[in-house]
């Protein structure tokens, strides 16, 4: 297994700001379903090659922020830029270009059931009318990245809960996407393959150091991803040092729709927040 | 208390118009704006021209030959059975041809277009394709709406055929009359504002039972069962509308193509 495959040599005409201004930043967003505000006055931003972890429990609005990042929903209130670019307002056709440009996994993976995984992976590089042979070396790399080299022909409806987020991982990846966006990729998994997604998950942050927000309620992934890297040379996770934690992933944590801690790992243990510390026990 | 619930039911059928509305015109609009994907259209015409090929060959046989029966039995107390091939080829070209055709190809079609979107908005599939750059709306509703509108045309051919020989049949094996005489007044007293009327419809027909499977399977919310609701909604509409729209067609063309 080689992880630096052809799939994700960069290649991207507009590249991310490389000035250290934010991949994402909101500013003082709001957003409501017919009732209160699901998300109330977030701002936060997401630097260039940081991991971004956004904890919470289940239903404080984490896969609505994580779909206003890329513009799938828009905001009643405030301001989101995406690379840049102010998308709170920005008209559908500009936003599928702006699009492209990030990668998304979504919780039960949104496969397309009618194609095979070849042509779910190469989804983005069909539309884009690639050579058959480009994509199909392209897919067999991204594939590869994700330990599913053998899922080439198969339909979704054959692969289990787990092979489903690894084929969504390959989609998200295999576009070179200057910002990942994970939403509860370990959602409904047992441990051991909760354990592979965030393995790939790694192995993404460290080889390809792409800045990424990830959704999740599993403070135990959150922490995997933290205290371990990816070892190119032995093709696998190791933990860190004890103490150390890997110093560009860092925290968010929502309670009911407002933004209640923003840190590093450190600050989230520290934290006297008695909503964090629940959380955390 | 009731009046509210009369207020709740209007505003949201009025948002509903607006909404379907919107949908319809940019789907429409996308039909003449690159890119159109080609592919997905001969797929989708396949499904709807082609799968639907038998039921709308024995729907049109059937009502051709109980046209027969039914006017025969009237005619022939005036003595006029000559004309009940005149009566059934205009009643099947100029009306029930489309209609039937309309409201069968809707019933098997925008339930499976409205459930079918339905499931892939509740599995966040819609939301993956918006993700990957892609409009669900031209990839997906414009073939499904060009295709329908395409081949509702040609089917609808196929059923005034169909009806007009099972109307035959019936003339010649259970009502014993003359084969020929039939095909003859079939034929001769037909013009080519019959023909217009019944091949216009179908156009409209065609864009309805598209537009509003896809409409109601795009909208779909609530899980599994929202898909069910969603594919309830798609028939019913598309069949009410087809009839509506038919009434008011049938006052417009009537007008322009006055009878003799």
């Amino acid at each position: 297994m080689n992880p630096r495959d052809t799939f994700a040599q960069p290649g991207h005409d507009n590249p991310p700001p490389s000035d250290g201004s934010p991949v994402v930043a909101f500013r003082n967003v709001s957003i409501a379903f017919d009732g209160p505000p699901v998300l109330d006055d977030i701002s936060f931003s997401v630097a260039p090659g940081e991991t971004r972890i956004l904890l919470g429990p289940a239903g404080v609005g984490k896969s609505v922020l994580l779909k206003l990042v890329n513009g799938l929903l828009r905001p009643d209130e405030g301001s989101i830029e995406l690379f840049g670019q102010e998308i709170a307002g920005m008209p559908e056709e500009q936003l599928f270009a702006l699009r492209t440009r990030t990668g998304m996994v979504f919780q039960e993976g949104a496969l397309f059931d009618s194609l095979t995984v070849r042509d779910n992976v190469a989804f983005q590089l069909i539309q884009e009318r690639v050579p058959d042979d480009a994509i199909d070396l392209r897919v067999r790399d991204a594939l590869r990245f994700v330990e599913l080299g053998e899922t080439f022909d198969l339909y979704p409806a054959s692969l289990s809960g787990g092979m489903r987020r690894r084929v969504a991982i390959a989609r998200a990846l295999i576009h070179q996407p200057e910002l990942l966006l994970y939403d509860s990729p370990t959602g409904g998994l047992d441990p051991l393959t909760s354990t592979t997604i965030i393995e790939l998950i790694v192995k993404e942050r460290d080889v390809y150091q792409t800045p990424s927000l990830l959704v999740t309620h599993r403070i135990q992934d959150a922490l995997i991803l933290c205290n371990h890297r990816f070892d190119v040379e032995q093709g696998r996770m190791v933990p860190l040092p004890k103490g150390q934690t890997d110093p560009g992933t860092t925290f968010l944590m929502l309670e009911e729709g407002r933004l209640i801690f923003d840190g590093s790992l450190h600050e989230l243990v520290k934290s006297q927040n008695p909503f964090v510390r629940e959380f955390l026990e | 208390m009731a009046i509210k619930l009369i207020e709740n039911y209007a505003k949201n059928l009025v948002l509903t118009v607006q909404d379907y509305s919107l949908f319809a015109a940019r789907a429409f609009s996308n039909l003449y704006r690159p890119p159109i994907y080609w592919p997905e259209f001969l797929i989708q015409a396949d499904i709807i021209g082609f799968g639907s090929l038998s039921i709308v060959v024995l729907s049109g046989l059937s009502t051709g030959g109980v046209l027969a029966l039914q006017s025969a039995a009237t005619l022939s107390a005036f003595g006029a059975t000559a004309v009940t091939g005149q009566f059934v080829s205009l009643t099947m070209i100029r009306e029930l041809g489309p209609v039937l055709t309309g409201v069968m190809v809707s019933g098997r079609n925008a339930s499976s277009m409205a459930s079918e979107l339905g499931s892939m908005v509740v599995t966040e599939q819609i939301d993956a394709m918006r993700a990957l750059g892609v409009d669900p709306l031209r990839k997906l509703v414009t073939p499904r709406i060009a295709a329908s509108i395409t081949m509702l045309f040609f089917l609808t051919i196929v059923a005034d055929a169909c009806g007009i020989a099972g109307g035959g049949l019936v003339t010649v094996f259970m009502n014993h009359q003359n084969g020929t005489q039939y095909l003859d007044m079939a034929w001769e007293h037909l013009r080519y504002a019959d023909i217009i009327q019944g091949l216009v419809k179908p156009l409209f027909f065609g864009y309805i039972l598209g537009s509003i499977g896809c409409f109601y399977g795009m909208r779909t919310s609530g899980g599994t069962q929202g898909v069910g609701r969603s594919t309830i909604q798609a028939v019913v509409w598309a069949s009410v509308l087809i009839i509506f729209v038919d009434f008011l067609l049938t006052q417009v063309l009537l007008r322009l193509f006055p009878p003799l």
